[in-house]
C-alpha cells in the first residue's frame, strides 16, 4: 500500500483537477443542471423526484420547527441569565418563584409538537415508502468493493438483458424499482435527489424505487463505511426521456463488432491477457465478472465509480497507475510499454 | 423514613434496642472532632500504605475516582489528537495527509477512544469519587471490585492501543460492521485486538455497574431515602443499570465474532447462512441504551451543580429523577433508529421511529427543568455555572438534531452524512465533556484542596464554546450538503470546500481551549488558593467533609433529613422544619475498616460491615485477565493456560480473607464475602 | 448478587435471541442434522433439576442444624451436576458435527458451551461450600453464602430449562 509520501509524489494525470467527482463538463450527455456543480449530492435544496419531494418538504419543516426550539430556548436562557433581580446575598439561599410552570408548560407545548412532527414523519413516510404506481423497470444494482455493477435483468431476450457499471439509465417519469445486492461487504445506494438511502447487505436483496422527473444526471454515493476506497464509491442516475432511454439501452445490449485494424487486434491481444481475467467485453473472449463490463466503456461519463472523467488520457491514467489514484481499489497499476499502451488504447476506443 | 423521620438520636435509642437483630454488636455514638483520638485512629485504619505498594494496592474508592478521571482525560486527548490529525486531512480537497488506511484506523481509534475510553470512564471516576461522599458512605460497597474494574479499564484500555503503533489498529468503525470486520475482508489482527478489547472492558464495566447498584441500595447513609440522593445518583443507577443488561449483548456480539474469525463458526458468514444484520441489531441494541448511559450522569451533575450556583433548589426534582430513568428505559426499544436505511419493513420502523420521538419527552422535562431552575434562581457567575449553562443550549441543539434522524423517511436522508456527525458531537461534547469540564471546575477544590483560576476558566470557556460551535455547527450543512461521514478525501467540486475548512479551524479552536483548561489544571494543582471544605456554599454532603477528605470520609456517619443537608437551616418553608440532618454526632464505627448498610429503600441501618483491607489481588486478577487475552490474541495457548491460573490465584487471594473476616462478624452475606456476588 | 444474575440472564437471554433470529433467517432445513435427539438430553435435563433440589435440601437441613445430612445432599447434588457434565460430553462426543461444520453447530456449541462453563463455575462454587459444611461453617444463623451459592445454582438450572427449550423443543414445534 503506499504512503502518504508515494501518493504525493504521484503521476502526472494526478493533478488535483482530474479527480473529479462530476464536474458539468461537457460531456456526452450535456445535461447536467448548472447547480449540479455545486454539491451534486446537495438533498436540502434539491429534490427531483416523487421519492425526494415529501423528504425534501419535511426537512425543511423539521429544520424550521428545530431551528425555532433552539432560539426559543436560547432566548430562554439569556432572559434567564440576565433576568434582572436582586443579587443573592452571601449565604441567602431561595427562589424568585416556584419554577414547575416552567416543566408544565414546557412539556405541554412540546409534546403536542412533537406527536404533530411524529404524524407529519409518518405520513411522509407512507408517501415515500412506495411509489404510487407499480415500477415498470426493474435494475438490479450490485455493489462491489469499490464500484456498482448496474444489470437490466427486464428484457423477455436474453440477447436483450445487459450489464454495465456504474451508471444508471432511467426513463424520466417512470418509477424504477432498484433491487439492491451486494458481492462482498455492505454498501448503501444513495441519490440523495431522488430518494433516500438502503443498505445493499450480502445474503438479502433489499429494494427502493426512485424517479427522476426532468432529464438530467443526479450524482449517487455509497454511504455505508465499506473499507479503503469507501470515498471513491460514487455512481450517476442519468434520467432521459423514453426513447432515449430505449436507444441506450439497445446500444447497451449490443456487442462489441469485431475490428480487424491490426492495433486493435494487437490491443485486444493485451487486453484478453492482461486484463479479462477480470473485465468482460461481450463479444470478445474476454468474460471476468469481477470487475465493471467494458463493453460499451466509452458511453460512461465517468470511471472507476466517479473518480475520473471519461477520457482516453485518463483511461490509460486509470490502467497505469489505478494504484494511485485508488489505493488499495480491487484493480491493480499495470504496467504497459508505450507501444503496447497504445494497442491498448486503440482496443479501449472501440469500447462505444 | 418516609413518613417520619425520627431524629438522630431516637434513632441511635432505638437501634440500641434488641430488636433490630441485625447488628451483631451496638455502635458507639458520639462526636469525633478533628484532631481527636478518634479521628487518628480512623486515620490509621483507612490509610493507605504509602509508595508503590499501597500504589498497587489501594482500594480507596477517592484515589480510583482520580484515576479514573485522569485515565480518561489521557483518552480524551489522545482521542482528540487523532480527530486533529482527521480535520488536518479534511480541512481541504483531496488531501494527501494521511492514506485511506491510516484515516480509517484514526477516525476508529477516535470513536473507540471517545466512547469507551473516555466517556463512560470519566463519569465513573466522578460517580466513583463522589458516590461515598454524597452518599454519606466510607467506601462503595465492594472496594476491591471496585479497583478490580479500574484496572481492567485501563488495562483494556492499553489492549486496545497495543497495535496502534504497528499501524494495526481498528479499522472498521466503532460500530464495526460485519462482513467488513470479518476474517474475509479484514485479515489483520486489526479487528481481534478490538473484540478481544470490547469483551475486557465489558467486564471492567459489568463489575463496575454491579458495584454502583449494590452501593446505592445498601451504602446510603441514615435517612438518606431514595427521594434524597442526589441526580447524579439517579444517573448513575440508571446507567449503571442500562449497562448490566446492555453490556452483555456486545461482549457476546465481540465474542461471536472473534470465534467467527478464529474458529470458523458461522454467525455472520453469509455463505452458510449467518447475516450481517444479526450483528447491527445486537450492536445498536447495546450501543444505543450505551448512549445514554455516558449522558445520564452527566446530566445529573449538571442537575445537581446548576442549582448551587443558582442559590436555589433544583426545580422538580422528581420530574427530573423520574425523567432520567424513563430515558434509560425507553432506551432500550430505539435501537433501530440506527438501522432504518437496513431494508426493514416500514411498519416496523415507524414504531422505532416513534419511540425515539417519545424519548425526547423526558428530556424536555429536564431542560425545562434546568431552564427554570436559572430563571427563578440568583445566578452567581462563576466558572463551572458557565459550562453547565452553556450545556443546555448544545444539549437542546444535539437533542433537535436527533429528533430530525428520528423521522424515518429523513433519516434515510441524513443517515451516515455528517449530519450524524454533527448530532453525536452535539450530544456527546454538550452532555458529556462540557458537564464533565464543568465538574471538574466545580469539584477541583474538593479532589485537591484547592481552587482553580476564575480568569483561565472563563477564558477557557469561551474558547471552547466559540470553538466548539463554530467547529461542529457547520457539519450538519456538510451533512445536508450530502457528505458521507468516514469519507478520508472529497473532491473539490463537491461543494464541502467551506464548511470543511471551517470545521478544521473550529476544531483547532476548541482543542485551545482544551489547553487552557489543561494549562489552569497544572497551575490550580501548585498554586491555587486554599479552597476550604465548602467554597461554592453547596448543599450535599461532600462539602461537609474537609477538602480533600479524610480517607474514611465521614468520622462519624451522617443522618440524612433532606435531600440538602447542608441548607437545611436556610430554605426556611420549602423545607419541613422537622427535616433536620445531622452530621456532628454519629455512629463512630472504628473496630477495623468499618461501614453502615441500610436498608435499599428508606435506608433504615441495617448492619455493620467489614471493609476489606487494601489489596494486590484486584491488580493482579486485572493484569492476568488482560494478558490472557493477549495471549489469546496471539494464539498462544499456553500462555493463556497459564493465566487462567493467575487469575485463579488471584481469586482465591482475593476470597481468602474474607472467611475470616466472616468468622468473626455474623452476617457474612452483608459481607465483601459477598464476594461470591 | 442479583446483579450478577440479571446481567448473565441478559447474557443468555441474547444467547436466544441470536439463536431464534438466525433460525427465523434461515432458509434450508433446520437443524441440518433433523430434528434433535430428545434422549440424552432430556435425561440430563432431570440430573440436573433433582441436582437443584439436592442442593436446596442442603441448605434447608443446615437450617436445622443437621450438617451430616446437608453435607450428604450437597454431595448428592454435586454427583449429580458433574454427571450432567459427563452426559453433555457424551452428547458432544456422538455428535458428528462441530462449531464450524454449519451455522446450527456454532450456535449449538456456543450456547451450551456457554451454559456449560457456568455449571462448571457452579459445581467448583458447590465443592466449596460443600468444604465449608462439612467443616462445620455453617449453622442456622449463618448460611448466606449457602443461600447464595445455592440461588446461582438454581439460577444455572433455570437458564439450561430454556436452552432446552430453544434448542431441543422448539424445532418439533416451531
Ligand atoms: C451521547 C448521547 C446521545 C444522546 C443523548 C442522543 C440523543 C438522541 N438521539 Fe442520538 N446518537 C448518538 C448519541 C446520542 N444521541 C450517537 C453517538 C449517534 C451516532 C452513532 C453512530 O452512527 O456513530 C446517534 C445517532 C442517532 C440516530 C441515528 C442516525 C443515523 O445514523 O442515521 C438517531 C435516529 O433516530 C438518533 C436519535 C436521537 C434522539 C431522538 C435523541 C433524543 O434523546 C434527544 C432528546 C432531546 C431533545 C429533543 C432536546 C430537548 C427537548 C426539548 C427542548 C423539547 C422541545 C423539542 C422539540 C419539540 C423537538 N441518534
Ligand atoms: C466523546 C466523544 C467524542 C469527542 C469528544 C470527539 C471530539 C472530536 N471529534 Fe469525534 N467522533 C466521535 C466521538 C467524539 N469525538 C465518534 C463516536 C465518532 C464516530 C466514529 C466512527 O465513525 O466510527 C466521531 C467521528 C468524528 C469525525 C468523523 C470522521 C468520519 O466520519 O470520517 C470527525 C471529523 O471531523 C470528528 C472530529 C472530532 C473533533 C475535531 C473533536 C474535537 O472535539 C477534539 C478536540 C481536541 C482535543 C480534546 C484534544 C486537545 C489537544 C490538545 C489541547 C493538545 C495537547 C496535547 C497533548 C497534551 C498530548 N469526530
Ligand atoms: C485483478 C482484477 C483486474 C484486472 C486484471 C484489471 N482490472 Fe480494470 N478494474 C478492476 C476493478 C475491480 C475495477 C473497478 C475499480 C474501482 O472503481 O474501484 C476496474 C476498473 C477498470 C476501469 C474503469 C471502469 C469503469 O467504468 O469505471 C477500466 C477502464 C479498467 N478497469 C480497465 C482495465 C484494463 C484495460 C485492464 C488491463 C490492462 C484491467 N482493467 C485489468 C479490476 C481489474
Ligand atoms: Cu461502498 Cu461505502
Ligand atoms: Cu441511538
Amino acid at each position: 500500500m503506499p504512503n502518504a509520501k508515494q501518493i504525493r509524489s504521484a503521476p502526472r494525470a494526478l493533478n488535483r483537477q482530474s479527480i473529479t467527482g462530476a464536474r458539468a463538463s461537457a460531456s456526452t450527455l450535456m445535461m447536467a443542471p448548472a447547480t449540479y456543480a455545486q454539491a451534486p449530492l446537495n438533498y436540502f435544496l434539491h429534490a427531483a423526484g416523487p421519492a425526494a419531494y415529501p423528504t425534501r418538504t419535511l426537512d425543511w419543516i423539521f429544520t424550521a420547527i428545530c431551528l425555532a426550539v433552539c432560539v426559543i430556548v436560547t432566548v430562554l436562557l439569556i432572559g434567564a441569565l440576565m433576568r434582572r433581580r436582586a443579587p443573592a446575598r452571601p449565604g441567602e439561599i431561595g427562589a424568585t418563584g416556584e419554577g414547575m410552570r416552567w416543566i408544565w408548560i414546557g412539556v405541554g407545548v412540546s409534546v403536542p409538537l412533537l406527536a404533530g412532527m411524529l404524524v407529519f414523519a409518518l405520513f411522509t413516510l407512507q408517501r415515500v415508502a412506495t411509489p404510487h404506481e407499480s415500477p415498470a423497470l426493474t435494475v438490479t444494482v450490485t455493489a462491489y468493493d469499490w464500484w456498482w455493477k448496474v444489470s437490466y435483468p427486464d428484457a423477455r431476450v436474453p440477447a436483450q438483458r445487459f450489464e454495465t457499471a456504474n451508471e444508471i439509465h432511467i426513463p424520466v417519469g417512470e418509477p424504477v424499482r432498484i433491487v439492491l445486492k451486494s458481492a462482498d461487504v455492505i454498501h448503501t445506494f444513495w441519490v440523495p435527489r431522488l430518494a433516500g438511502k438502503t443498505q445493499a447487505i450480502p445474503g438479502q436483496a433489499n429494494e427502493q424505487w426512485i424517479q427522476a422527473d426532468a432529464p438530467g444526471v443526479y450524482r449517487g454515493q455509497c454511504s455505508q463505511f465499506c473499507g479503503a476506497q469507501h470515498a471513491h464509491m460514487a455512481f450517476e442516475v442519468v434520467a432521459q426521456s423514453r426513447a432515449d432511454f430505449a436507444n441506450w439501452s439497445e446500444q447497451q445490449a449490443r456487442s462489441t463488432p469485431v475490428n480487424v485494424a491490426p492495433s486493435v487486434v494487437a490491443g485486444q491481444k493485451i487486453f484478453l491477457d492482461r486484463c479479462a481475467g477480470c473485465h468482460a467485453v461481450r463479444g470478445t473472449d474476454a468474460t471476468g465478472a469481477l470487475a465493471p463490463d467494458l463493453t460499451h466503456l466509452n458511453s460512461r461519463r465517468l470511471i472507476a465509480a466517479g473518480t475520473l472523467q471519461n477520457t482516453a488520457a485518463n483511461q490509460l491514467d486509470w490502467v497505469a497507475h489505478a494504484q494511485w489514484i485508488k489505493p488499495d481499489a480491487r484493480m491493480p497499476s499495470i504496467v504497459l510499454n508505450r507501444e503496447d499502451a497504445a494497442n491498448l488504447h486503440a482496443f479501449l476506443s472501440t469500447l462505444n | 423514613m418516609t413518613t417520619d423521620p425520627p431524629s438522630p438520636q431516637s434513632g441511635a435509642s432505638s437501634m440500641s434496642h434488641p430488636e433490630i437483630p441485625a447488628f451483631g454488636r451496638v455502635p458507639e455514638w458520639g462526636r469525633a472532632p478533628e484532631g481527636s483520638a478518634t479521628r487518628k485512629g480512623l486515620e490509621r485504619l483507612w490509610e493507605t500504605e504509602p509508595g508503590w505498594r499501597g500504589w498497587l494496592s489501594t482500594v480507596d474508592h477517592k484515589t480510583i475516582g482520580l484515576r479514573y478521571l485522569i485515565t480518561a482525560f489521557v483518552f480524551l486527548l489522545m482521542g482528540g489528537v487523532e480527530a486533529l490529525v482527521m480535520r488536518l486531512q479534511l480541512a481541504r480537497p483531496n488531501a494527501t495527509v494521511l492514506t485511506p488506511e491510516q484515516y480509517n484506523q484514526l477516525f476508529t481509534m477516535h470513536g473507540v477512544t471517545m466512547i469507551f475510553l473516555y466517556a463512560l470512564p470519566v463519569l465513573s471516576g466522578f460517580s466513583n469519587y463522589l458516590w461515598p461522599l454524597i452518599l454519606g458512605s466510607r467506601d462503595m460497597a465492594f472496594p476491591r471490585l471496585n479497583a478490580l474494574s479500574y484496572w481492567l479499564f485501563v488495562f483494556a484500555g492499553i489492549f486496545l492501543y497495543s497495535s496502534f503503533p504497528f499501524g494495526q489498529s481498528p479499522n472498521a468503525g466503532w460500530f464495526n460492521y460485519v462482513p467488513l470486520s470479518g476474517l474475509e475482508y479484514n485479515t489483520g489482527p486489526n479487528v481481534d485486538v478490538y473484540a478481544l478489547g470490547m469483551v475486557l472492558l465489558g467486564a471492567s464495566t459489568t463489575v463496575g455497574s454491579a458495584n454502583f447498584v449494590v452501593t446505592l441500595l445498601r451504602m446510603r447513609a441514615p435517612g438518606m431515602s431514595l427521594d434524597r440522593v442526589p441526580v447524579l445518583v439517579w444517573g448513575t443507577l440508571t446507567a449503571s443499570g442500562g449497562n448490566l443488561l446492555a453490556v452483555p449483548v456486545v461482549s457476546l456480539a465481540f465474542f461471536m465474532l472473534w470465534l467467527d474469525r478464529q474458529f470458523g463458526t458461522h454467525f455472520f458468514d453469509v455463505l452458510n447462512g449467518g447475516r450481517p444484520l444479526l450483528w447491527q441489531h445486537m450492536f445498536w441494541m447495546f450501543a444505543h441504551p450505551w448512549v445514554y448511559a455516558v449522558v445520564l450522569p452527566a446530566m445529573g451533575i449538571v442537575s445537581d451543580a446548576l442549582p448551587v450556583f443558582c442559590r436555589r433548589r433544583l426545580v422538580g426534582y422528581t420530574p427530573v429523577a423520574l425523567a432520567t430513568v424513563a430515558t434509560m428505559i425507553i432506551g432500550f426499544i430505539v435501537w433501530i433508529h440506527h438501522m432504518f436505511a437496513t431494508g426493514i419493513p416500514a411498519l416496523a420502523l415507524a414504531f422505532f421511529g416513534s419511540a425515539s420521538m417519545v424519548i425526547s419527552i423526558p428530556s424536555a422535562i429536564a431542560t425545562f427543568a434546568w431552564l427554570a431552575t436559572i430563571w427563578t434562581g440568583r445566578p452567581v457567575f462563576k466558572t463551572p455555572f458557565f459550562f453547565f449553562a452553556g450545556f443546555v443550549l448544545l444539549f437542546v441543539i444535539g437533542g433537535v438534531s436527533g429528533v430530525m434522524t428520528a423521522a424515518v423517511p429523513l433519516d434515510w436522508q441524513l443517515n451516515d452524512t455528517y449530519f450524524v456527525v454533527a448530532h453525536l458531537h452535539y450530544v456527546l461534547l454538550g452532555i458529556n465533556v462540557f458537564p464533565v469540564i464543568g465538574g471538574i471546575y466545580y469539584w477541583f477544590p474538593k479532589f485537591t484542596g484547592r481552587m482553580m483560576s476564575e480568569r483561565l476558566g472563563k477564558i477557557g470557556f469561551w474558547v471552547m464554546f466559540v470553538g466548539f460551535n463554530l467547529g461542529f455547527f457547520p457539519m450538519h450543512i456538510a451533512g445536508l450538503l450530502g457528505m458521507p461521514r468516514r469519507i478520508y478525501t472529497y473532491g473539490a467540486d463537491m461543494g464541502w470546500n467551506t464548511v470543511n475548512m471551517i470545521t478544521s479551524i473550529g476544531s483547532f479552536v476548541f482543542a485551545l481551549g482544551v489547553l487552557v483548561f489543561l494549562l489552569d489544571l497544572i497551575y490550580s494543582y501548585k498554586r491555587g488558593p486554599i479552597a476550604g471544605d465548602n467554597p461554592w456554599d453547596a448543599p450535599t454532603l461532600e462539602w461537609s467533609v474537609s477538602s480533600p477528605p479524610p480517607p474514611y470520609n465521614f468520622a462519624t456517619i451522617p443522618f440524612i433529613g433532606s435531600g440538602h443537608p447542608l441548607w437545611e437551616s436556610r430554605l426556611g418553608h420549602e423545607m419541613p422544619s422537622e427535616a433536620r440532618s445531622e452530621l456532628i454526632e454519629g455512629y463512630i464505627l472504628d473496630h477495623g475498616r468499618e461501614a453502615l448498610a441500610t436498608t435499599s429503600l428508606s435506608a433504615i441501618p441495617d448492619a455493620i460491615i467489614k471493609m476489606p483491607s487494601d489489596a494486590y489481588s484486584p491488580f493482579y486478577l486485572g493484569l492476568f485477565s488482560a494478558l490472557l487475552f493477549a495471549g489469546l490474541l496471539l494464539h498462544v495457548w499456553w500462555f493463556a493456560g497459564a493465566c487462567v491460573i493467575g487469575i485463579a490465584a488471584s481469586l482465591i487471594a482475593w476470597m481468602w480473607p474474607e472467611r475470616t473476616l466472616g468468622q468473626r462478624e455474623p452476617y457474612p452475606s452483608v459481607q465483601e464475602g459477598g464476594a461470591l456476588g | 448478587m442479583w446483579t450478577l444474575i440479571a446481567t448473565e440472564a441478559a447474557l443468555f437471554g441474547y444467547l436466544i435471541f441470536s439463536y431464534l433470529y438466525l433460525y427465523a433467517q434461515y432458509t434450508g432445513r433446520w437443524p441440518p442434522e433433523g430434528l434433535p435427539k430428545l434422549g440424552t438430553a432430556g435425561i440430563n435435563t432431570g440430573v440436573l433439576l433433582s441436582s437443584s433440589v439436592f442442593v436446596w435440601l442442603c441448605e434447608h437441613f443446615v437450617k436445622r442444624r443437621r450438617s451430616r445430612l446437608a453435607a450428604a445432599a450437597m454431595s448428592v447434588g454435586i454427583l449429580l451436576g458433574g454427571l450432567f457434565v459427563g452426559l453433555q460430553m457424551k452428547e458432544y462426543h456422538d455428535h458428528h458435527y462441530g462449531p464450524s461444520t454449519h451455522l446450527y453447530g456454532s450456535l449449538y456449541y456456543t450456547i451450551t458451551g456457554f451454559h456449560m462453563l457456568h455449571v462448571i463455575v457452579g459445581l467448583c462454587v458447590l465443592i466449596f461450600l460443600l468444604i465449608c459444611t462439612g467443616l462445620n461453617y455453617f449453622d442456622d444463623r449463618r448460611h448466606s453464602a449457602l443461600t447464595i451459592g445455592g440461588m446461582y445454582w438454581h439460577f444455572v438450572d433455570i437458564v439450561w430449562l430454556f436452552i432446552f427449550s430453544t434448542l431441543y423443543l422448539s424445532p418439533y414445534v416451531l
